[in-house]
């Protein structure tokens, strides 16, 4: 099949950006949607262009680098995928697709579709963590944890880190991935020590970098792909209440 | 080059003991005027990172991608080993210990493989304080499953996203100590050289990924945690970015490199489907758990799967290895697909896949059981297959996976560099010639966690070697250099695009080097490498600058370290003149096709030095002995 591209250009962060035109010929409905992308931007290096950035690694749905709006949603609205899992059979002969970069004023485009993404690491920086050191740990089986309490754990912790939820947000709120953290750690009796302190210190560095407020409308959720749920903005929420409680 | 293993002597399970007691200490205070670099953020660099600065060290950790939780190692799925002997099935450090030997076919050194079986057990108990959510069974203690070349259950997992959660709670670790000061990150930075002053490692030149900028970083010491090279292949299952770019710079300084040769191809891998494919995708060993690998008894039967009745299908791995059946080990099975599909019995298009089915499971333990231990497997099989494992087998086929070469390195982990550490699959290792399924994510953790932090406070306590910083000819010779050879790349100007390249080097590499290999292949590679290698430097294209984001200069870099590399490795398998492990020279087989070692030749280590440009790699050797798990036969039969 054809297609149309429209591509968010833009050289640089201070460069303005513009969405410019590409034919994307002879796809192959088994092509993933970045390797469709590979394929324009071979033609386009060939003739001497620079190619469209994009961030992308492990291509199988799990370091979180892949981040493209596409037609308007976050790695392209289909549930549960990234943006390289993507498959081209979802799309037809003729169809025009838009792609630009993450949009929220806590990730700045660096350039084409790559942005900056550091927000995330310092909101980690400041609390999403278990104040252990390497060494003298209990026995793993010491403590036995609940199966339903560890599996709503790793529930929240599938989060990859990838930002959906942000650039899906009118207001780039940050809540999901926040909420996701504080409830993959408040699960585990070994984080439910510091929850109070941490969902503290994460929502004032979200708020810090420049994060909006929740919009209430889960659009997060819709995108995210790994499918987590805005209960654990509910729980986040919860925590920073009780954590005012406690004068913490 | 001199090796030597510093292996410790007496009874093997005191030697990690009285090692550790043996190192000389940095006194605590004395620990913050020391700085240490980490290049790379796995599980083996985050692990040593955080490590080394909540010991009281200056840390900085590198990486090339955004963030440091997105390095490689979090695309690990099915799990990591340890012996806790939670089943009560008979394992034990010992047994994990025999099995890690005889898996890597007497390749490897004993004290770091028992080394490495006596640490597992502390990292799941490190994982689980930083609250690393396993899989756990109903009474809420921890669950484990099989995998290959083991008779017992000693894995532990999170779903098949394993490799993940482990690495968010050493990035997490890490993080920790980068709020504190006490580590400074610098992502989107990669290292393009190893500065080397007065014989010992004393910093890098790293390349600002986003700036363009050169920068030169001084240190005491520089571990590289930089993974493994499966990408010289390009098609791998390994992350887009993987490369060897540290490690071969090193080597090229004077770091010997083990094993270059010693690869693993994985047999679980969804078959390769057009030549636009930009990687292949794993389907995670543990799968082998409940799904059994088959092909028709019939060549060319074009008939569906299910049309097919028992009698006319051939269980390959069950009918050749009765006792490890469908878990045999990946080296074996991969081969017996290989086989499989020679003989004209492979499915799918060009034949070239076999099924891994899953019926016999679900009519067992159902639908529901089944997509417990492997939903997310099954749905990512799905969404780049279109078909769903519930109603239809897998269709596989094997592909590279995973580099069991890497640096040598004795058995503090240092490199023939004195100040030179290396980790994880960077370093060539304790897998010897084939690793056994969950057992990398287990190194890595060993290294990062527990070996490191103490064997680089012995080195820091006892070089005393004199303060140098930026502004050494060495480092101004390095930068130099790398920003030469960055305006190299752009100046070329020439017709081809980087991935072409790449994509011929990985075509030529797994034809002549890959899951078979013999002398007429790999003496014509020789020739072949560097004549791509003459092509790439006279007529690649790289459109765009050096002066800041340029994702096509940076593979330029990459795949042009792959160009030199690669041969280093055909020139290492053509040497290796034996059959071991993942390495199979066709010339060395018996009549059932398993491999034929050459123990009174090959019982060694090749360690292969630099020797300049144009000039034929000096080849040492550091033998092996073994005086606890006997050379015999490798059968899984
Ligand atoms: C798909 C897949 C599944 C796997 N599943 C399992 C499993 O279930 N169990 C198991 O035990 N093993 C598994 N493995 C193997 C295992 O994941 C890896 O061997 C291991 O994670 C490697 O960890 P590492 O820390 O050594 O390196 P990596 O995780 O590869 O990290 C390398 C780091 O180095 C950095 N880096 C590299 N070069 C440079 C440079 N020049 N400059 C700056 N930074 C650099 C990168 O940014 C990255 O941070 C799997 C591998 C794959 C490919
Ligand atoms: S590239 Fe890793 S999640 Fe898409």
């Amino acid at each position: 099949m054809n297609l149309k591209l429209h591509v968010w250009r833009q050289s640089g962060p201070n460069d303005a950006g513009a969405m410019k035109e590409y034919v994307a010929k002879n796809v192959n409905p088994h092509m993933s949607f970045l390797e469709m992308l590979d394929v324009v931007n071979e033609e386009l290096q060939s003739k001497g262009e620079e190619a469209i950035a994009f961030d992308h690694d492990c291509r199988e749905g799990i370091c979180g680098m892949c981040s493209m709006v596409i037609n308007g949603l976050p790695h392209g609205g289909h549930r549960g995928v990234t943006t390289c899992q993507l498959h081209m059979r979802h799309f037809n002969d003729g169809d025009e697709i838009w792609i630009e970069p993450w949009r929220a004023k806590a990730f700045p485009v660096i350039k084409d579709l790559v942005v900056d993404r550091s927000a995330f690491d310092r909101i980690i920086q400041k609390g999403g963590f278990v104040s252990v050191n390497t060494g003298g740990a209990p026995d793993a089986n010491a403590l036995p944890i609940p199966k339903k309490e560890a599996d709503q754990a790793f529930e929240a912790a599938a989060c990859i880190g990838c930002g959906a939820c942000v650039a899906a947000c009118k207001n780039g709120s940050a809540m999901l991935f926040v909420g996701a953290k504080a409830s993959h750690l408040g699960h585990t009796p070994q984080g439910d020590v510091e929850r109070f302190d941490r969902a503290r210190a994460m929502t004032m560095q979200m708020d810090a970098e420049g994060f909006g407020t929740c919009s209430n409308l889960s659009q997060c959720e819709a995108v995210c792909p790994k499918t987590i749920s805005v209960k654990v903005i509910a729980e986040l929420n919860r925590d920073l209440l009780k954590a005012q409680f406690k004068g913490k | 080059m001199k090796l030597d293993s510093k292996t410790p002597s007496g009874p093997i399970e005191q030697r990690w003991t009285k090692h550790k007691f043996d190192l000389k200490l940095v006194n605590p205070a004395n620990k913050r005027k020391y700085r240490v670099l980490v290049v790379g953020t796995g599980l083996a660099g985050s692990s040593a990172a955080a490590s080394l600065a909540e010991l009281g060290y200056q840390v900085d950790a590198f990486c090339f991608q955004d963030s440091p939780r997105r390095a490689h190692s979090i695309a690990a799925q099915g799990g990591i080993n340890a012996a806790k002997n939670y089943r009560n099935d008979g394992d034990s450090v010992f047994r994990l210990f025999y099995d890690t030997v005889k898996g890597g076919e007497w390749r490897a050194r004993e004290s770091n493989v028992y080394r490495l079986a006596e640490v597992s057990v502390n990292i799941i108990d490190q994982c689980v304080a930083q609250g690393v959510p396993f899989a756990r069974e109903y009474g809420g203690l921890l669950d484990n499953r099989s995998f290959g070349g083991a008779q017992v259950s000693r894995t532990f997992y999170a779903q098949g996203q394993t490799g993940q959660q482990l690495l968010i709670g050493a990035y997490q670790a890490l993080s920790r100590q980068v709020g504190l000061g006490a580590v400074k990150l610098h992502a989107r930075h990669e290292m393009l050289e190893l500065v080397v002053i007065d014989g010992r490692a004393r910093g890098i030149i790293t390349r600002d990924l986003v700036t363009g900028k050169i920068e030169s970083h001084v240190a005491d010491a520089v571990v590289l945690a930089s993974g493994g090279y499966g990408n010289v292949f390009y098609l791998s299952t390994n992350a887009k970015g993987c490369n060897v770019t540290a490690t071969y710079r090193a080597y090229r300084k004077g770091a010997g490199f083990g094993n270059p040769c010693y690869t693993q191809i994985h047999p679980t891998c969804i078959p390769v489907s057009g030549d636009y494919q930009s990687k292949l995708t794993l389907m995670s060993e543990s799968l082998r758990n409940d799904g059994r690998v088959w092909v028709p008894k019939a060549k060319g039967d074009a008939r569906a799967p299910a049309q097919i009745p028992d009698a006319e299908r051939d269980y390959i791995l069950e009918r050749k290895y009765p006792s490890y059946g469908n878990l045999a080990p990946r080296d074996v099975s991969s081969r017996a697909a290989k086989e499989a599909c020679d003989a004209g019995k492979g499915v799918g298009p060009g034949g070239r896949g076999v099924y891994l089915d899953f019926a016999d499971a679900i009519k067992r333990l159902g639908p529901n059981k089944i997509g417990e231990r492997y939903g997310n497997l099954f749905s990512m099989y799905q969404t780049i297959t279109g078909d769903s494992p519930y109603e239809k087998p897998m269709r596989i086929y094997p592909a590279v996976h995973y580099t069991m070469g890497g640096l040598w390195v004795d058995y503090n982990l240092e490199s023939t560099i004195p100040g030179l550490f290396v980790i994880g699959e960077a370093n060539f290792s304790d897998h010897g010639a084939n690793r056994l399924g969950a057992s990398a994510l287990m190194q890595g953790l060993a290294d990062g966690y527990f070996v490191l932090p103490y064997t680089l406070g012995n080195y820091l306590a006892t070089a005393k070697a004199p303060k140098v910083d930026e502004s050494h000819p060495e480092f101004k010779k390095a930068a130099d250099e790398s920003t030469a050879k960055l305006k190299k790349l752009l100046g070329i100007k020439g017709k081809r695009t980087v991935d072409s390249f790449h994509r011929e080097l990985g075509l030529l590499m797994w034809e002549k080097c890959g899951m078979a290999r013999n002398a007429k292949g790999l003496n014509e590679l020789i020739q072949q490498i560097p004549a791509l290698r003459e092509e790439f430097w006279k007529n690649l294209n790289v459109p765009g600058s050096d002066g800041n984001l340029n994702l096509a200069l940076e593979k330029a870099g990459r795949v042009a370290d792959f160009m030199e590399f690669a041969e280093l490795m055909a020139r290492d398998a053509l040497d290796r003149d034996e059959s071991c492990g993942g390495h199979f020279r066709e010339e060395h087989q018996d009549e059932e096709g398993e491999c034929v070692r050459n123990d009174d030749k090959y019982m060694n280590v090749s360690v292969w030095e630099y020797a300049g440009d144009g000039q034929a790699p000096k080849k040492n050797v550091e033998p092996l002995s073994f005086e606890y798990v006997h050379p015999a036969k490798r059968s899984y039969k």
